[in-house]
């Protein structure tokens, strides 16, 4: 079977004024459906930016991305937004919740964009705050959560269309050690009960251990591939 | 409508901020209801038909006086019931700040106005007995805190004295009160025998400002303002009769074009108004870039982006404009009131509320279109990293 994920030749340059900077080079890698990964490296070594190309976020400079049979590097805007929407789950390090929104009002965000009723809607936001614990929280808005908690907000958020893969960058940088454990087991749990394909950033070794395949980037090319038994 | 409640929450993001915004808005679309009420009641055509009253003045200017002499001529006139007569006088009290409206009126004035001023009889018969006699309004006595029998003394702005002097003396004999409560204003006014004024000033003697006509029949105003004019055709004082609207439009209208100064205060409000909302609006999307940016992330496309911004800045002028047009709604019979029917502004009718609400969608577009633009076209990965 091939891999859900499918990285060929992929490089990255950006350009800031006169200067031409090459932050990815030559990647090549597959993850099949149902992998964890998690992609190490120092800072500048281009995990964010493949990060952003695997989620559809930014477009390559050369090679391709296929997810699920699909170039995602040929789409435009408008299609790559749809795409976005019907496919991956987002999570970030300072969890980037609508500060105004209620949990229940920031976790229904990316169900706006299907032709869910209201109703529906609602049903799948509450099964998704069940899943990551915070049923008893959907009123609160993010002010008033802590950051473990608006984090979970977050994965609820990521998982509630249902994607196809989570992209997580630095899903527990902002967070102390006891939250930390707690959104990986989470993470964990939604790769190994789930099934979700789940490729997350971090500077982090014990964040790492949770996933089953460990990548290390530097200076922007793929330098060791390590399968865990997480 | 699925997206409604993210508008709002944009909208209410910093409630001072909006507050203050919807109160500027508010105020520029009070303004508009109002100087638009002030606009339409100046542009309107009166029809001479169905008018109970008729006034004549000079048809070269309403400041130019007509000869006593015409009074006769125009109560011989078929269809003329009564006809009373008055001046404008431009006097004020101690200070020019204490200028009010101060007429000095023929005999039957208080007869032919019988629907304006409420006089007791008692005294009534006091001010036709006292040649220097006056009667004002009970809201311009109780300013003054004026008794009935006090003298009052006024400085003719216009007329001098024919001793040169500018202080008229009166004695105040009446206090009268609206007859109709919606135009409380009249109680603003002072009446004084003309008589007295033109045995006493410098200037005119035997003229008078203008002439009252009370017609027997309504119907039939037109044929008589056409026959009192008809009196002074090819004379040194010929007249226009007109409604008492149009005559009071007129009045006002001395200060100025009207139309143009009410045109150009609308103009500099709704400037004022785009520079200020529209910076209050740059500043609220600027803030919110970070969260577009997610928002872009999770799948919102431009289109979507930019619809939700227009959507909030035309929210934002709605809300303001329709209180604004809606608080000038119930100003205007107040103000109404208070002119005592010197003029008379139109409620906001429906056409007013499509012009307004037109402005708003249009003010709401404006402030909207560059921030919106600005969301729409951020790149997601460069506003997610904070550059």
């Amino acid at each position: 079977m091939g891999a859900l994920i499918e990285i060929r030749q992929l490089s990255k340059i950006y350009v800031r004024g006169k200067q031409k900077i090459e932050v990815l080079h030559d990647i090549n890698l597959d993850i099949s459906g149902g992998d964890f990964f998690a992609l190490m490296g120092p800072s500048g070594s281009g995990k964010t930016t493949l990060l952003n190309l695997v989620g559809g976020l930014d477009v390559p400079s050369s090679g391709t991305v296929s997810v699920a049979g699909q170039r995602i590097d040929r789409l435009a805007a408008g299609k790559l937004a749809r795409w976005r929407a019907a496919h991956v789950g987002f999570v970030f390090q300072f969890y980037n919740l609508m500060p105004m929104l209620s949990a229940q009002r920031n976790v229904e965000l990316p169900l706006l964009l299907t032709r869910l009723s209201a109703v529906e809607r609602h049903k799948r936001t509450a099964v998704a705050l069940e899943l990551v614990g915070l049923a008893d929280r959907v009123k609160h808005k993010p002010g008033e959560l802590s950051g473990g908690q608006q984090q979970r907000v977050a994965i609820a958020r990521a998982i509630v269309s249902d994607p196809t893969v989570l992209v997580c960058d630095e899903p527990t940088g902002d967070l102390d050690r006891a939250s930390a454990e707690e959104v990986l087991n989470l993470l964990q749990r939604l790769n190994r009960e789930h099934g979700k394909t789940i490729v997350m950033v971090t500077h982090d070794p014990r964040a790492a251990e949770h996933a089953t395949h460990l990548l290390h980037l530097d200076k922007g090319s793929l330098v060791e591939s390590v399968s865990s038994a997480a | 409508m699925k997206y409604l409640h993210l508008v709002w929450a944009g909208l209410w993001r910093r409630k001072a901020r909006t507050v203050f915004t919807l109160l500027s808005i508010l105020t520029a679309f009070l303004l508009f209801g109002m100087l638009n009420a002030v606009r339409v009641a100046f542009d309107a055509g009166d029809q001479l038909a169905g008018a109970g009253r008729l006034i004549v003045s000079s048809k070269l200017s309403i400041i130019q006086p007509l000869p006593l002499s015409l009074l006769t001529r125009i109560e011989a006139l078929p269809g003329v019931k009564k006809v009373a007569y008055a001046n404008w006088f431009g006097g004020y009290y101690q200070e020019r700040r204490n200028f009010f409206p101060n007429f000095a009126v023929s005999p039957n004035y208080l007869d032919i106005y019988s629907d304006l001023f409420k006089l007791s009889a008692t005294q009534r018969k006091s001010f036709d007995a006292t040649r220097d006699g006056a009667v004002v309004g009970a809201e311009i006595a109780k300013r003054f805190g004026w008794k009935i029998g006090q003298r009052i003394p006024l400085i003719g702005g216009i007329f001098p004295r024919r001793d040169g002097s500018k202080e008229w003396d009166f004695q105040l004999v009446g206090i009268f009160t609206a007859a109709d409560p919606k135009l409380k204003g009249v109680e603003q006014d002072l009446l004084f025998h003309w008589k007295y004024f033109n045995e006493g000033n410098a200037y005119m003697h035997g003229m008078v400002g203008w002439y009252v006509v009370k017609v027997l029949d309504p119907q039939h105003s037109d044929r008589i303002a056409a026959a009192i004019d008809r009196l002074s055709v090819n004379s040194d004082h010929e007249t226009k009769t007109e409604t008492e609207q149009a005559f009071q439009r007129a009045f006002i209208a001395q200060i100025g074009n009207i139309g143009l100064i009410v045109g150009g205060i609308m103009a500099a409000v709704f400037f004022t108004l785009l520079l200020l909302t529209g910076n209050t609006m740059a500043q609220s999307v600027r803030e919110r870039i970070p969260e577009y940016a997610v928002m872009k992330t999770l799948g919102f496309s431009d289109k979507r982006i930019l619809a939700l911004i227009l959507a909030e800045s035309i929210g934002l002028v709605l809300i303001g404009g329709v209180a604004g047009m809606g608080v000038a709604s119930v100003l205007i019979p107040t103000v109404n009131s208070a002119l005592g029917g010197t003029l008379l502004l139109p409620p906001v009718d429906l056409g007013s509320w499509a012009v307004g609400l037109v402005l708003m969608l249009a003010v709401g577009l404006v402030i909207g279109i560059l921030p919106a633009l600005r969301s729409m076209r951020l790149n997601i990965v460069d506003a997610l990293a904070g550059r």
